[in-house]
């Protein structure tokens, strides 16, 4: 079964963030990027659908700048077949990098998409839902394992207190969470293949964002902290300062 | 002049507290755009049960759909019976909850009205006629502020971050029956395991109890547990990355970059060494209390009370000496 994973550029977790002078963005000086985490995890499970069937193609679909050819590559050298690139200025509006995506995924017939439950720059936890309702499709998010059953997958995934097995009819959308399966990480020899792989970029329909980033701030340094003591005799001292300071307690 | 729209969580009637969040900010944008603060619960029979109180948290008009088969949440009958209310009351505004069932909801629902939506936010207001919001992106470490420009505007609040509005006007409150057609349905449950009935989901709760790698083993949770206990109500366990890796907590426990953003009123760390990616998930706590026996763990440069000492020893005296405490209260 073929299956399209898509993913995203974002900087590095360990990256610092800074204002730029335009007051509206991030400086991008010295960032170091890399695919979002959870789409590692998507992409980590198509493989291992792919293993288990024995057959079918994963397609990576990335919508963003030139340099997110980088982050392809990285899905590639993981394991996947090939790679589409819309090159185009991804915005904070989910909804227009949705359509953007959603009109790619029509012009294939995979059964199968896949996303992260949320990329790691904009937070939005929205694009795949998004992807689904203007596709038709049916969605589940949170997944964190899955298995194809003839016309269906069987999706698992955590919820509150307890786990939950959902079954949906393809074609489906489902977004992926953190589960047991890390993502592996590229050998040497996939590394090399990857370079050979198809990898396609084009320019993507003009996506209309209709959410103005009116301004961009760093969150407000928290108040250096207190050592209230050490060890267990420190705690009459804390738990007074949790209620008559604090009052959160 | 336009009115404001907020769904409304309820599990077996019970509305919690970010439902009533988000009456509060449906009521404060309603005041913005000069409209009427609604609300809408959707369930089977019991879910009308909280609905009365939602006019004391600040909604004018509370409308609640009740259907058998919307007992459990389901994705595709819930949203559209969502964006038919939406549509048919021409809401300038609507406002749902970034819980777990709100992030699976609203961008269905933004989708199917063509609208964008502000995920997670923390602040919203009301500039000249267009609804404006504040959202943490990076995982906190910036905020971004957006003009939406669309009609419906749609947000989904962060819980634990806004104050319920405190009215004391009566809502009206009255019960429809929404079209839903289950034969279009495409998601099914086949099980629903619960690991331990009624625990607060970690991303909702007003207090935490984390526990890091400093812990040294699952069997040693019952610790943690104990000072979840003497807290009392509203609270939940939460656990670090490499916790959950080695397999001593479930991943829906997970708080940080891979795991869930909280905001509590209060987060204890506890053998947790504050790595950027799990600040990520909880640097927006009001209230911070490490627990390290490390005094250079990064932890402590956020956290706003520490204690440097064994977890082993700390813990048990915490536990003991806040269920002293609430026995007197
Ligand atoms: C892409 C990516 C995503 C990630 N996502 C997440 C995420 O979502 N959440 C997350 O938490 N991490 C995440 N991580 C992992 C993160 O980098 C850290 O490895 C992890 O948070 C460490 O967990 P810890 O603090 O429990 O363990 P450690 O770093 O090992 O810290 C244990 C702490 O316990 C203290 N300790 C030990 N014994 C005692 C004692 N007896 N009494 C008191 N204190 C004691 C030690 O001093 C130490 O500070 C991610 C990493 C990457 C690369
Ligand atoms: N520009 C993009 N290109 C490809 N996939 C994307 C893009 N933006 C978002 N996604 C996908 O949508 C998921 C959720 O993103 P978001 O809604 O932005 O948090 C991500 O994990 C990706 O799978």
């Amino acid at each position: 079964m073929n299956v399209i994973v898509c993913v995203k550029r974002v900087p590095d977790t360990e990256a610092r963030i800074r204002v730029d002078g335009s007051g509206t963005g991030i400086d991008t000086a010295g960032i170091k990027y890399d695919m979002s985490p959870y789409d590692a995890f998507a992409v980590e499970a198509a493989l291992r659908q792919k293993e288990a069937a024995g057959e079918g193609e994963i397609t990576l679909l990335t919508f963003g700048e030139s340099a997110a050819q980088e982050t392809l590559r990285k899905g590639l050298a993981m394991g996947a077949d090939k790679a589409v690139l819309l090159t185009g200025e991804v915005t904070l509006d989910g909804l227009a990098t949705a359509k953007v995506l959603a009109a790619e995924l029509e012009s294939t017939d995979a059964p199968l998409f896949l996303f992260g439950v949320k990329a790691a720059d904009d937070d939005q936890s929205q694009v795949g839902p998004m992807v689904a309702a203007l596709t038709g499709r049916p969605c589940v998010t949170g997944v964190s394992t899955y298995e194809i059953q003839g016309d269906k997958a069987v999706c698992h995934r955590d919820v509150e207190g307890g786990s939950e097995v959902l079954e949906v009819d393809l074609p489906a959308v489902l977004c992926m969470t953190k589960g047991p399966n890390e993502p592996r990480l590229a050998a040497l020899k996939g590394i090399m293949a990857a370079k050979k792989k198809p990898l396609e970029e084009k320019p993507a329909a003009a996506a209309e964002a209709r959410m103005r980033v009116t301004g961009f701030s760093e969150p407000p340094a928290r108040a250096a902290g207190r050592i209230v003591g050490e060890g267990a005799g420190a705690v009459d001292e804390l738990v007074r300062l949790l209620r008559e300071e604090a009052n959160a307690l | 002049m336009a009115n404001v729209l907020a769904f409304v969580e309820q599990r077996d009637g019970v509305i919690g507290s970010a439902g009533r969040e988000a009456v509060g900010v449906a009521s404060a944008l309603a005041a913005g755009l000069g409209g009427q603060a609604h609300a809408l619960i959707l369930g089977n029979a019991s879910a009308a049960a909280g609905a009365d109180g939602l006019g004391a948290a600040g909604a004018e008009v509370v409308a609640v759909g009740q259907h058998d088969a919307l007992g459990d949440y389901n994705p595709e009958g819930y949203a559209s019976v969502v964006a038919a209310h939406i549509r048919d009351g021409g809401f300038g505004a609507v406002v749902f909850t970034a819980t777990t069932l709100g992030k699976d909801l609203a961008p269905r629902v933004a989708a199917l009205l063509d609208v964008p939506l502000a995920s997670d936010v923390t602040e919203v207001g009301v500039d000249g006629g267009v609804v404006t919001a504040v959202r943490p992106v990076y995982s906190g470490k910036a905020f971004a502020t957006l003009a939406i420009d669309a009609s419906p505007a749609i947000v989904s609040i962060r819980p634990n971050v806004f104050q319920p509005a405190q009215n004391a006007a009566a809502g009206t409150v009255s019960t429809f029956t929404p079209d839903v057609d289950t034969s279009a349905w495409r998601i099914r449950v086949v099980d629903r395991k619960s690991a331990a009935d009624g625990q607060l989901d970690v991303a909702e709760a007003g207090i935490v109890v984390s526990g890091g790698r400093g812990m040294k083993g699952p069997e040693h949770w019952g610790l943690l547990e104990g000072l979840r206990d003497a807290i009392g109500s509203d609270v939940a366990l939460g656990a670090s990355r490499a916790v959950v890796d080695a397999g001593w907590r479930p991943h829906g426990e997970q708080v940080g970059q891979t795991g869930k953003t909280v905001a509590p009123k209060l987060y204890f760390a506890v053998g947790i060494s504050g790595a950027i990616q799990h600040l990520a998930g909880m640097r927006t706590a009001k209230t911070i209390v490490a627990i390290n026996r490390d005094a250079d763990a990064p932890i402590f440069s956020v956290a706003d009370y520490g204690i440097v000492g064994d977890l082993f020893e700390v813990v048990p005296a915490l536990s003991e000496r806040i269920a002293e405490l609430k026995a007197a209260d």
